[in-house]
């Protein structure tokens, strides 16, 4: 038997083996009739007694691809979770070989890497314009998986791997080049040491959400967090065969079951969850999260597909240019290049177009691609407001948007000089009028009967104004009524004595007055407390949580969170004042269900930020507790990631000062996002900031962590956030943070 | 000095260390579901971070209280006539059988037999260079200590300054700090046992490795 055949073979046998990885052991007839005719002529084949092998095994070859569409059909949601992560998967590599010209890698070399499973590449695409030629570079980076699967550790990205990812993805900005991003990854790998996963992914989105160089994701397994590290792009393209999902199936299943203690969920829950999570390229391109989706061979794309990869490299290139070509200011040029592109014949190898853009270009792109996010999920979220209300909101926001513009930014302007100028000759005077009476102020000094303030501070008797006791809070926490002691959890460590509850809830503020630990106390709390009294308006309060996907069973849930909390969804935005200072404020509850995110609570958050830079007030994300993204809301819930970090990133480029207040526990997509990419993050003590929970982490990692591993201390030394503040002194603490670090104009830089 | 091999017999009698587990308050007592011959464990994990097993429950003002197991041991007792009952601060509650272990006997035994010479403070420390010399080519019984002698150099950050030996004169039995690293204040130094008890201490030890069989 020749090479020839025996090559054939094997790829057969690998083709029989991926058939029934992929359905795991479904189909079983199908299978064993291949198996059956592969194993005869294999016999055959040996004993030299086939007529003509080429023949036979064309037959047989045929009989595999009969199979192979026939089953395509019979695809469920989980079988598509097992096709991206099967060993035989195409993965960045091959399509660096096969879809690119030529390609240098950047990012290291194998296991000589920062992060093996971050791959980064500088690429060349060679195109033509009649007979000339033309090289085009482009920086590609995306995770891998295979290829030296023992050290790519499943394309599971760790935080330094995501900032060589930004690293690299700044070096294409100074370039000017193109960024294509493969996602492959099943998610972020979550630990905390420095970068920090969430923060990492926090800051690469706010950079992507302004990054001044056409980028284009290609989604083929799209696990939350760590496919939006590098997921935010102008186009996103997604594999037929892939996933994109907020979480993985096994993990939806076993917050679904309720799973702990590493327990593993049954295939038909795991099964359930993947059926109704929508995380389809299908269902993606529907709901507007992707723009296009790449079509695969039968069963998925594998490396010897190589009429995949020349649809791909047609795809991505189409991509970057309706990138390149929607920045074009003639309306007539850019309709007729885009429509000559979108034909679908079209050989883009032979339709040239510059990569490079000009500096109002660029900014035309970004302001694309900034709108494209802000636009997306809003039909997910239910927007309750009535009609009239809608349009009064509108219409008033027409008119004040030129008044608030004249305002700030003509008026102020301008007043600014004029108080400066007067601030000058005020000193002036001052100055003057101390040297004059100078003279006259030595006499008076001297004079008896002019007892020092000090000396009289010193001496005088202090009052006590111990009635004010428990009447220093405007709002105290109902749990005051509940008569009963509480046991401080360090009380093991520090030998704190039991607390009475009426004490501790009340005057003492939820605060432990042995150790200082602070018990959660309710989000009301802090807007009575922190703000000044009947300064806080809320807006928007009319959206509401939903259930966009259908989720089986969740409605009623969510249902129970609004009557429970007596609001519509987890995030409460309002204005309120600090001494009188204004700001906006949005406030992630911890009490709605775990302070999760969804697209009515990234809705809101969007309009708040708008909100703020519109009215010139500081923002304030005060993050009362959030558990991570809703996950019954599917990419609903994980769009929110891009979206409300581009409305942040919008607001903070125009002057905003952006401020983040994490109190009890904070973790997954919010922190590392919208809330992670701050400036300015501060804790309330006793908090606990992270991007997975211990027991994600060791289901994940297989690591067991110490405890106290996400105790805001640890956070503030590992540089995720800037201080932690007392429960009791956050007011005082924000005005001051708000001056400081606002200024006396506050909002303006 | 003590007889050594009589501490072992002692041990040996009773091989195991009684804990009386007592109310730390006052309050209304509920046990678990234990009783007399469970074994229990305490504290485990790479850190203890998992709780010991729950043997009682203890409520004053509405607020329970957890009693956890703070060693693996054998209850031997279980004060059942308290249960639902309101008692002091000290009431014994359980009666913990723990035990020993191997090493927990090894320590006993060095213990009694060594005399701890303890860190004054945080620093790095190292042996002057002839005891270091004579530890390098033979073992650490080869150095003789006496009171006041000039044995170990103390540094903080570069700052090195001499430390002298006090206590009972002896041979070094084991050197207990790491070349290159930091030991905290009160962290023993090295152990020190009179000469002719060298032997003996030695066979003892001997002796605990290979006869005590470690409770299953």
């Amino acid at each position: 038997m020749d090479n020839n055949i025996e090559k054939r073979l094997q790829s057969l046998r690998d083709r029989l083996t991926y058939l029934g990885d992929i359905f795991a052991g479904r189909h079983r007839n199908n299978t064993a009739m291949l198996e059956e005719k592969l194993a005869a002529f294999d016999a055959n084949a040996h004993a030299g007694s086939c007529e003509d092998p080429y023949a036979e095994l064309a037959t047989i070859e045929d009989m595999f691809a009969y199979v192979e569409r026939r089953l395509e059909s019979a695809i469920t949601p989980m079988d598509r979770v097992r096709i991206v992560r099967h060993p035989q998967r195409v993965c960045l590599r091959d399509i660096l070989e096969n879809v690119y010209d030529n390609f240098t890698e950047v990012g290291g070399q194998d296991e000589h890497s920062l992060d093996p499973s971050m791959l980064i590449a500088r690429a060349v695409i060679t195109r033509r314009r009649g007979k000339k030629i033309y090289m085009q570079s482009v920086m590609v980076i995306g995770q891998e998986k295979g290829h030296g699967a023992e050290f790519r550790n499943g394309g599971s990205v760790k935080p330094w791997g995501n900032a060589k990812a930004l690293q690299f993805m700044k070096v294409a900005e100074t370039e000017g080049i193109p960024v294509h991003t493969y996602i492959f990854t099943p998610g972020s790998y979550p630990v905390e040491d420095y970068p920090g996963a969430a923060q990492q992914i926090a800051r690469n989105l706010y950079q992507m959400a302004g990054l001044r160089v056409p980028v284009v994701a290609v989604i083929s397994e799209g696990g939350s967090g760590g496919a939006e590290a590098i997921g935010l792009a102008d186009r996103r393209l997604m594999l037929s065969h892939g996933y994109y999902s907020v979480i993985s199936p096994e993990g939806a299943a076993a917050i679904e079951g309720r799973l702990k203690n590493g327990e593993r969920a049954t295939p038909e829950l795991i099964e359930h969850c993947a059926a109704n999570l929508k995380i389809m390229a299908r269902d993606n391109l529907k709901f507007g999260y992707i723009d296009r989706i790449v079509q695969e061979p039968p069963l998925g794309a594998r490396p010897w597909h190589f009429n995949f990869f020349r649809s791909l490299r047609q795809e991505i290139i189409r991509a970057t240019d309706e990138v390149i070509i929607s920045t074009r200011k003639t309306p007539v040029l850019r309709g007729l290049a885009l429509a000559r592109h979108r034909k679908p014949e079209a050989d883009l190898d032979d339709l040239h177009i510059r990569w490079g853009l000009t500096k109002a270009a660029k900014a035309r792109m970004l302001h694309h691609r900034q709108e494209k996010f802000l636009r997306l999920s809003r039909q997910a979220a239910r927007d309750r407001r009535p009609f009239v209300k809608k349009s009064a909101v509108a219409f008033l926001d027409w008119i004040s948007t030129p008044w608030l513009s004249f305002k700030y930014d003509f008026y102020h302007k301008h007043q600014r000089q004029i108080s400066t100028l007067m601030e000058e000759i005020n000193n002036e005077f001052e100055m003057f009028k101390k040297r004059l009476l100078a003279p006259l102020r030595k006499l008076t000094s001297n004079l008896p009967g002019r007892m020092d303030n000090k000396a009289k501070e010193l001496t005088a008797l202090s009052l006590w104004q111990g009635d004010s006791r428990g009447r220093q809070w405007n709002y105290i926490s109902p749990r005051y009524k509940i008569d009963r002691t509480l046991t401080c959890p360090n009380s093991e460590s520090y030998g704190c004595l039991d607390l009475w509850g009426p004490d501790l809830f009340a005057e003492f503020a939820g605060v432990c007055t042995h150790c200082g630990y602070h018990f959660p106390m309710e989000p009301e709390w802090y807007v009575k407390n922190v703000f000044d009294p009947r300064s806080v308006f809320e807006f928007n309060s009319e959206i509401e949580a939903g259930n966009p996907l259908d989720f089986p069973g969740f409605s009623e849930r969510i249902a129970q969170a609004k009557a429970k909390t007596g609001t519509k969804s987890g995030c409460v935005t309002f204005e309120a004042r600090i001494d009188n200072i204004k700001m906006v404020v949005a406030m992630l509850m911890g009490t709605f269900r775990g302070g999760s995110v969804g697209a009515a609570e990234g809705y809101k958050f969007v309009e708040a930020a708008t909100r703020a830079a519109k009215k010139r007030y500081p923002f304030l994300a005060y993050v009362h507790g959030t558990a991570g993204i809703r996950i019954q809301e599917g990419t609903h819930g994980v769009i929110q990631m891009p979206r409300c970090t581009v409305a942040v990133r919008r607001y903070i480029e125009t002057g905003g000062l952006y401020m983040v207040l994490y109190d009890t526990n904070s973790f997954a997509g919010p922190v590392a996002s919208f809330l992670g990419c701050s400036p300015y993050q501060f804790a309330v003590r006793s908090s606990n900031i992270g991007f997975a929970g211990p027991g994600v982490i060791k289901e994940t990692t297989g690591m067991d962590i110490p405890p106290k591993y996400h105790r805001s201390y640890r956070a503030l030394s590992r540089g995720h956030i800037q201080a932690i503040w007392d429960r009791r002194q956050i007011k005082a603490n924000l005005k001051q943070a708000l001056l400081t670090i606002g200024g006396r104009n506050l909002y303006y830089r | 000095m003590f007889d050594i091999s009589k501490l072992l017999d002692a041990i040996k009698a009773s091989p195991y260390r009684e804990i009386v587990i007592a109310a730390p308050h006052t309050g209304r007592i509920t046990f678990a579901d234990i009783k007399q011959g469970d074994v229990v464990l305490g504290r485990q994990g790479q850190w203890k971070e998992k709780p010991g097993v729950l043997l009682a429950t203890l409520e004053r003002e509405h607020n329970p209280k957890p009693v956890r197991a703070p060693e693996k041991g054998e209850i031997s007792l279980v004060h059942k006539n308290l249960e639902g009952q309101y008692v002091e601060a000290g009431t014994p509650l359980v009666v913990l059988r723990h035990m020993l272990t191997r090493d927990e006997v090894q320590r006993i035994i060095l213990q009694k037999a060594l005399y701890l010479f303890r860190a004054p403070e945080r620093a790095k420390y190292y042996l002057t260079p002839e005891a270091d010399k004579k530890i390098r080519a033979a073992d650490t019984h080869s150095v003789t200590v006496r009171d006041g002698m000039e044995l170990f150099i103390m540094s903080r950050m570069k700052r090195e300054a001499p430390l002298n030996y006090a206590g009972p004169d002896g041979v070094i039995y084991e050197v207990y700090f790491k070349y290159n690293e930091n030991m905290d204040v009160g962290s023993p130094l090295i152990g020190v046992c009179p000469k002719d008890h060298l032997q003996l201490v030695q066979e003892m030890i001997m002796r605990v490795q290979t006869e005590w069989t470690e409770p299953s």
